[in-house]
């Protein structure tokens, strides 16, 4: 019986082990430098390798721990983008900590456990296991938001972030006792068959409502999302690179898994919170950010805007929303990867530069590098024929056909209002003033990154590299 | 029956009484006892309810060590809390409105009391017998089994804050003189003295 | 209305009885301890060669009760600037949570007063409380010495209920039960003390005792009274009466701390020879057999710096306590002789 559990949760059992191991290995080491940078290499090496082994792992359904965790071609999905997005960051962030002197190996080790903690939130199968998930992952990534702790932006932007998080779990907890109560169980799937066999109570809405509220912050969809900017700017440019991608990821995972999983038979119930949700981020993201001259900053509006139309996709409430869903998220990971490796490199005499204006004819200082990021930037625009835009066209069809036609009206409104700021900064680039802007190099890997990124925006038009296919296995085995 | 009803009462109103002392209370450190006492009383109603384990876990854990830390950080900050509290009539208001909304939430609940039909059975079915087990034997084998992982899952997260704790406050100082003990113990009589001897009278 | 009377008669009956063990408990414990602190002095005077307390008495055996009432005639001083209701709170806590933590102590088999399922914890829990005289005492006096004195007694007992707990964890595995008569119970065998957990437990005994002296403020760990530099630590604006009950009050804790390892390891009531009857003689014997190394560890060891007893709390006991957990239970599991009690005795 448990060693089945225990081959059900291997990964992230052995992801664990080796976050551990690693500790053990900086804490006795002589030379920290070398063997942080050793432990940040086998880490990388390690979430491709979990990712590939998780991603050809045969499909099909298994549960372990009665049902506390899941594992089916849903989780394996998030887990992938997850670890692989985890693993760019991590390859990116090596230069900036070297440089910056944060290179230490509790670095890797914390990103580990914040890594068991977000593969456990998109297993979860019982509102418990995926309260501890997430807290494993949240307590990480305060940390390490404060990883910097010489700088007090670094530490303001921990404890805001550790702040508002803990008011969210309080929030999510006061959801979950209530769940639990009218349901009398904690499973998902038996709140399920509870909702299906007598419906939504009043005091079920509630708890409903606080659920939504305490992920709501976690995915930080407006009018949630305060911590959002104060956190991307304060934290290390590395640190907020993998904050807009594997926690996202985890984060929007979650919240599908809760909605189809436990309130699957109750889509009317909480589609109106979900359209709220997304139309409120949309609209905030995208008009918030114009006034933005920190990129930091801007990226913060930018993953708000994103996570409503990620949302969008889930208030569908439908298989393909969440197919959706799914492949927003893995084209935003991958947008987010290139231009995080172009924010590391922002710099002029070895100094960060943050400020877009520093970008004034960039194209002039640095062709290449000002090509990839404008492909980026179209494609977080969502301007057709790159990837960003079929992103954004499968949520929009998924609404369509849920019935949910002025949902998608404004997702469009909201995209033309937020393509200014992503053509603002490829205006600067190309036709603005030319200002004192960036000189520095960019090392090999950070421009594999960023060039991939890139390519893949232009190459994924063809056949979005078998993502659709794959997202809509993984999306069947959430809906029941 | 009596006696159980009577200390009931005297838990219970003791606990709410001190726990509306803790807010009210002008003296911090004030606060936080009766804070304890709130805690206190708390252990002696999980008595009253048949969970001993419980009751001692939460003296140890809550009175033991985080009250005791509350306390050490209370008496140590130097924060005025006179001007902290100046703020309190510009937040009263939304303190009060959000208290309001739980309080009709738990009375909603209250007033709802048609729990969903199978829900009592349903927690019931992870509820032991008392009357088979005591209760610490009890959470022991659910702990141990059912909910192995969790229970897991929850020494994980104490772990990542024993590293935050670390990673975020200890600095290595150069140049500090450290004892080292070990060094000490197997330090050689033989090599570190040297015995001279000294005739009466003629120095070394 | 018979029925009331017949209900409160009950009760009132069920509960003079209860007060009548404590009461007796109490007395018993408390006349103990003042021969038990004319026996501290008396050795410690013995080992410097001195004649300690001879005058009251015949050998100065009385020169307990003659400070005690010394104790209680003395006038109170409260000193200024002090939160009076909490300086006096501090001793009474630390009095009364030293007395009421016999409660669970078995002398004998069935010579308990609460023979409750989760004794230990019961010990553990009060024990932990007990921190808080020290630092309400030390905060309430308004002094800088009293405070300092405070957080570093404070500190220690926290640190060292850690291990204390850990090696605890190991009996209680070994036994299967909290309950202390269970402990003792369980240690009952064929060949008499080598039956008890000493011998399995062996290395456990001797953190136990060590961690015990700190736990205890006792010297060589008495670094919050420190009376070179921090005068008496938090006692030091105390006087009479509050300083009689705080005095007391850790006496007691030092006596329970000896019922403690006699029960956990040397089985309690038990005799140590087969064939001898067992009964509260042994108890006892073992108790002023602990308590006189109590006294001699005091007159022998000097005393610890602060970092030394931090260090020795934190990075030698506790990791080798949290091993010993880990090697107990693997032990228990693979049945190794000596270890799984429960798996026979019940």
């Amino acid at each position: 019986m448990l060693s089945n559990d225990i081959s059900v949760i291997l990964p992230e059992l052995l992801l664990a082990v080796f976050a551990m191991a690693s500790l053990m290995i900086g804490v006795w080491s002589k030379k920290q430098e070398a063997v942080s940078n050793l432990i940040l290499w086998a880490t990388a090496i390690i979430f491709v390798v979990f990712g590939a082994w998780i991603g050809l792992s045969p499909e099909g359904t298994s549960t372990a721990f009665n049902g506390a965790f899941v594992n089916d071609g849903f989780a394996r999905f998030s887990k992938v983008v997850m670890l692989w997005g985890g693993a760019s960051m991590m390859v990116l962030s090596r230069d900036y900590l070297l440089k910056n002197d944060l290179l230490k190996y509790e670095y890797p080790a914390l990103i580990t456990l914040a890594m068991v903690g977000m593969m456990m939130m998109v297993s979860a199968g019982d509102l418990m296991a995926l309260y501890m998930g997430l807290e494993l992952q949240s307590l990480s990534l305060y940390v390490i938001a404060a990883f910097r702790r010489d700088s007090l932006r670094s530490t303001e932007a921990g404890l805001k972030y550790f702040v508002l998080g803990a008011l969210s779990s309080g929030l999510l907890l006061y959801g979950a006792s209530l769940v639990y109560g009218y349901t009398g169980t904690t499973s998902f799937t038996a709140i399920s068959s509870v909702v299906t066999l007598e419906g939504v109570s009043l005091g079920l809405l509630f708890g409903l409502v606080f659920l939504a509220t305490g992920m709501a912050f976690k995915v930080s969809a407006a009018p949630f999302h305060m911590w959002t900017p104060d956190v991307y700017e304060g934290s290390p440019t590395p640190v907020t690179g993998f904050f807009a991608t594997a926690p996202k990821v985890a984060a929007a995972a979650m919240f599908a898994r809760v909605l189809f999983d436990a309130f699957g038979e109750a889509v009317s119930d909480w589609q109106q919170i979900l359209v709220f949700l997304s139309i409120a981020s949309m609209f905030l993201g995208s008009i918030a950010a114009i006034g933005q001259k920190n990129i930091k900053r801007l990226m913060a509006y930018s993953s708000i805007a994103h996570m409503g139309f990620a949302l969008m996709g889930l208030a569908a409430g439908t298989e393909e929303g969440a197919q959706s869903l799914l492949i927003y998220l893995a084209i935003y990971v991958t947008m987010n990867v290139g231009v995080f490796a172009f924010i590391l490199n922002m710099e002029r005499d070895g100094r960060p530069i943050l400020s877009i204006d520093s970008l004034g004819m960039y194209s002039r200082v640095a062709p290449g590098r000002a090509l990839a990021l404008a492909i980026l930037m179209f494609s977080l625009a969502g301007i057709p024929p790159l990837v960003g835009f079929f992103g954004k066209f499968y949520v929009l069809s998924a609404a369509v056909d849920a019935g949910l036609i002025w949902l998608a009206v404004a997702g469009v409104i909201a995209s033309v209002i937020g393509a200014y700021y992503y053509l603002r900064i490829i205006f600067l680039m190309y036709f603005g003033e030319q200002t004192e802007g960036l000189n520095g190099t960019m090392p090999a890997a950070h421009w594999v990154f960023l060039g991939g990124a890139a390519a893949a925006m232009v190459l994924g038009v063809y056949n979005l590299f078998g993502v659709e296919s794959i997202a809509g296995i993984a999306a069947a085995t959430l809906i029941h | 029956m009596v006696i159980t009803t009577l200390a009931f009462y005297l838990f219970a109103l003791t606990a709410v009484a001190s726990a509306i002392l803790v807010i009210v209370s002008r003296n911090p450190v004030h606060s936080v006892l009766w804070l304890i006492l709130t805690f206190f009383m708390s252990a002696g109603l999980f008595v009253l309810m048949g969970a001993e384990f419980l009751a001692m876990l939460l003296m140890i854990v809550y009175v033991g060590a985080v009250a005791v830390l509350f306390l050490f950080v209370v008496m140590m900050l130097d924060v005025d809390f006179a001007t902290l509290r100046g703020g309190i009539a510009q937040y009263l208001p939304l303190g009060l409105l959000i208290g309001l909304i739980l309080i009709m939430e738990l009375g909603l609940v209250f007033g709802h009391w048609i729990f969903s039909e199978n829900a009592p059975d349903l927690r019931a079915a992870v509820t032991p017998i008392p009357e088979e087990v005591e209760n610490t034997a009890a959470l022991g084998q659910l702990i141990y089994t059912d909910y192995i992982y969790l229970f897991q899952a929850a020494g994980l997260i104490l772990f990542v804050a024993m590293i935050g704790a670390i990673v975020l406050t200890m600095r290595h100082r150069p140049n500090v003189k450290r004892q080292n003990i070990l060094d000490q113990i197997y330090r050689d009589p033989g090599e570190a003295v040297e015995m001279k001897d000294v005739k009466p009278g003629q120095g070394i | 209305m018979q029925f009331m009377i017949d209900t409160f008669g009950l009760y009132f009956g069920t509960f003079l009885f209860i007060l009548g063990q404590c009461l007796l408990l109490l007395v018993l414990v408390l006349v103990a301890l003042a021969f038990l602190m004319y026996a501290d002095r008396k050795i410690w005077a013995a080992v410097q060669m001195r004649k300690g307390p001879n005058v009251v008495g015949a050998f100065g055996l009385l020169q307990s009760f003659a400070d005690f009432i010394k104790y209680i005639v003395k006038e109170v001083i409260v000193p200024a600037g002090s939160d009076k209701v909490i300086f006096f709170l501090a001793p009474m806590i630390s009095f009364v949570l030293a007395c009421i933590v016999w409660a669970v102590m078995p002398f004998n088999e069935g010579w308990v007063i609460s023979d409750i399922n989760v004794g230990i914890l019961y010990i553990f829990a009060i024990s932990s409380l007990e921190v808080y005289g020290v630092i309400m005492g030390g905060w309430a006096s308004n002094s800088k010495y009293a405070f300092l004195g405070s957080l570093r007694s404070a500190a220690q007992m926290i640190s060292y209920e850690v291990s204390i707990g850990l090696i605890i964890v190991g009996v209680l595995i070994s036994t299967g039960s909290l309950n202390l008569t269970a402990i003792v119970m369980a240690q009952d065998g064929n060949y008499g003390l080598l039956s008890w957990y000493w011998l399995p437990h062996l290395p456990m005994v001797v953190l136990f005792f060590v961690s015990a002296l700190a736990e205890t403020n006792r010297p060589p760990f008495d670094l919050p009274e420190a009376e070179s530099e921090l005068v008496a630590g938090y006692q030091v604006e105390y006087s009479s009466t509050p300083f009689l009950l705080f005095m007391i009050g850790e006496l007691m804790a030092v006596v329970f701390m000896c019922a403690l390892i006699t029960v956990l390891f040397f089985g309690g009531w038990l005799s140590p020879i087969p064939g001898l009857p067992d009964g509260v003689f042994w108890m006892v014997a073992k108790i002023l057999f602990f308590f006189f190394l109590f006294a001699m560890v005091k007159a022998l060891v000097p005393r610890f710096r602060y970092d030394q007893l931090m260090r020795l709390g934190w990075k030698v006991f506790l990791p080798m306590s949290l091993g010993w957990v880990v090697l107990v239970a693997a032990f228990a599991q693979y049945g190794v002789p000596g270890y799984a009690r429960w798996a026979v005795g019940g």
